[in-house]
């Protein structure tokens, strides 16, 4: 195994996911064969190669920093589960 | 004159020549979903009021003496459900974004608007556009025209399957590592996978943004170029799009191969391609010798660590990406939480579905402390690796010729509880957008089990009028539409 119980827990915890216990074998096989297949990589001659990093050569893409103001207000604000004044709401944190 | 079975091309000139209005072709259209959506079950959401915006377009068209050459007034369209409509909901085939009306357009659908094309409605795709079959969806299952059995392919089987069955006259998908190619050779239509930053992702709900490209899903070549017209073009709302000159592409088309140089790399031909893909490929092959083309067997070992490379940056980008649903200012909230932390992880593990959270978990393990060193850097080093081949590759040929999937459209089912398994799917697409080049998918026959199979040609960077032409003259050559039609066979 590439991976135990613990680790794929602490995983789902920065996820932002819940996995339920009778689920964690599931996902534990699920990313094990995964992690098995891409073993493949360490064959590959890599060591004088860059990363590639992005999918074009643009870099510093600039564009005026001017304000512009979102008409549609109402129309995002009505995607929102819970708002409250025009504010979007959520639980108590302090 | 049956106007469904028409291709875009040949709608444009009845519009032009007053033969047809833009409320005929838009309501023979309804009527067609009307008749097979049960069937086919290729939407998530069906907009009748395009009726009514195409009786206005019919009204302005009604004063044109002369309808300029190449318009599209009142030709519709459909649109895969990860492209942001104003107005429209946009789900992505998603408990999480279920009841998500964007509140602005894409940039492509902002184009779409401007060309006067009403949208049919919104297609299903695998969630989040993740998956080979479309069984991903959390809205329904589409079914492949063909066989009702089979699956349409994925993710976008919701535009290829409305395209192959006449649902729409074409349609817009998207393609991070396949998902237009993939569905569009298991329907039997053209589908066009642009070179990375060719078209504008603004709009479009990212699941891996160095991967993603929108592209065109079409009934033949010809309405490829014409779409790919439409939507091509810098924006500045995507720094990843390219500012290049205009081009008309349908002036690519000429019809002609002579002396093109193609090259059919060996590892695309190897273990796990179906004999039946094997045989139709090497025939297409002998249809390109007799064009006047060259062929030549070449090599692009790189391919066999593609899928593995893909499937890293993939998850690691849609891990970072899929951050944002929160159930905070859109999407789905949970009913049951205790504290913010608890709203937040409740709203995404309801709201998710099992393979996107499967590819969350994923990503994140391999951004994670202790492993982004053995798996996202390494893996974004291959990249240059995959790319590098490309290149060489590209200095000796025009195209290169491969199938696009291992296999004809497999059954509803079969590979859904082995994800490994399905990823394979993708084993003939992926490199393409790892390496951010074009390529096109078109019929180049049927299997044994009367399943389309498609033939995946594949650029250089921007060479998609190569592309373009090399496609089309194969099609005037086979002439798939007119021998094979989907049979809706149960």
């Amino acid at each position: 195994m590439n991976v135990d119980k613990n680790e794929l827990l602490h995983i789902a915890k920065l996820s932002d996911l819940k996995i339920d216990e009778k689920e964690i074998d599931k996902y534990l096989s699920n990313l094990d064969n995964i992690l098995e297949y891409v073993k493949i990589l360490e064959k590959v001659p890599i060591a004088d190669l860059d990363e590639t990093i992005g999918a074009n050569d643009n870099i510093n893409v600039f564009r005026k920093d001017e304000v512009k103001t979102f008409e549609n207000r109402d129309a995002l604000l009505n995607n929102a589960p819970e708002i409250e004044r025009d504010m979007f709401k959520i639980p108590k944190v302090l | 004159m049956n106007i469904t079975e028409l291709t875009v091309h040949e709608l444009q000139e009845k519009i032009k020549n007053k033969e047809l209005t833009s409320e005929q072709i838009t309501k023979a259209y309804i009527d067609r979903i009307n008749e097979k959506e049960n069937d086919v079950a290729a939407f998530v959401t069906i907009c009748n009021d395009s009726l009514e915006q195409s009786k206005k377009i019919d009204e302005e068209l009604n004063k044109e003496n002369n309808i300029a050459d190449g318009s599209l007034k009142g030709i519709p369209i459909g649109i895969k459900d990860n492209i942001c409509t104003k107005g429209i909901k946009t789900t992505c085939s998603s408990k999480m974004l279920e009841n998500f009306i964007s509140p602005y357009d894409a940039t492509v659908i902002e184009k779409i608007k401007s060309e006067q094309m009403p949208i049919l409605g919104k297609l299903n795709m695998d969630e989040f556009a993740m998956g080979s079959s479309t069984e991903n969806s959390a809205i329904k299952i589409t079914h492949n025209p063909w066989n009702l059995n089979k699956v349409p392919g994925g993710s976008s089987g919701g535009s290829a399957a409305a395209v192959a069955a006449n649902m729409v006259p074409w349609a817009l998908g998207s393609d991070t590592g396949g998902s237009i190619r993939e569905p569009a050779s298991f329907c039997g239509v053209v589908g066009l996978k642009l070179t990375y930053g060719l078209v504008s992702r603004y709009g479009l709900v990212a699941f891996a943004s160095s991967l993603d490209q929108i592209g065109p899903i079409t009934k033949d070549v010809e309405d490829s170029a014409i779409l790919l017209n439409v939507i091509a073009g810098h924006d500045e709302k995507d720094t990843t799009s390219y500012d290049r000159p205009k081009i008309d592409y349908t002036k690519s088309l000429k019809n002609d191969v002579k002396g093109l140089k193609i090259g059919v790399p060996k590892e695309f031909f190897g273990e796990g391609i179906s004999e039946d893909v094997k045989a139709k490929l090497k025939e297409s092959i002998e249809v390109y010798k007799s064009l006047g083309a060259e062929v030549e067997e070449c090599s692009l070992g790189a391919v066999e660590y593609a899928l593995a490379t893909y499937y890293i940056i993939a998850c690691a980008e849609a891990s970072s990406n899929l951050g944002r649903f929160d159930g905070i200012r859109y999407g789905y909230r949970a009913k049951e939480f205790s504290d913010l932390k608890e709203l937040y992880v409740n709203s995404r593990t309801e709201g998710f579905g099992d393979e996107v959270k499967r590819r969350i978990i994923l990503g994140t393990y391999v951004l994670s402390s202790g492993y982004y060193d053995a798996y996202y850097k390494k893996a974004q080093k291959v990249r240059t690796y995959v790319k590098k081949q490309f290149d060489e590759n590209f200095k000796k040929y025009d195209v290169l010729l491969t199938p696009v999937a291992p296999t004809t459209a497999f059954d509803i089912g079969q590979k859904k509880e082995n994800p490994l398994e399905m990823y394979l799917a993708d084993v003939c697409t992926v490199s393409i957008n790892i390496a951010s080049v074009p390529a096109i998918s078109i019929p180049c026959g049927v299997g044994k089990d009367g399943m389309p199979i498609g033939m995946q040609l594949i650029g250089d960077r921007f060479s998609e009028e190569k592309l373009l032409n090399a496609a089309y003259t194969f099609e005037q050559k086979i002439k798939f539409r007119e021998n094979y039609k989907p049979g809706f066979n149960k």
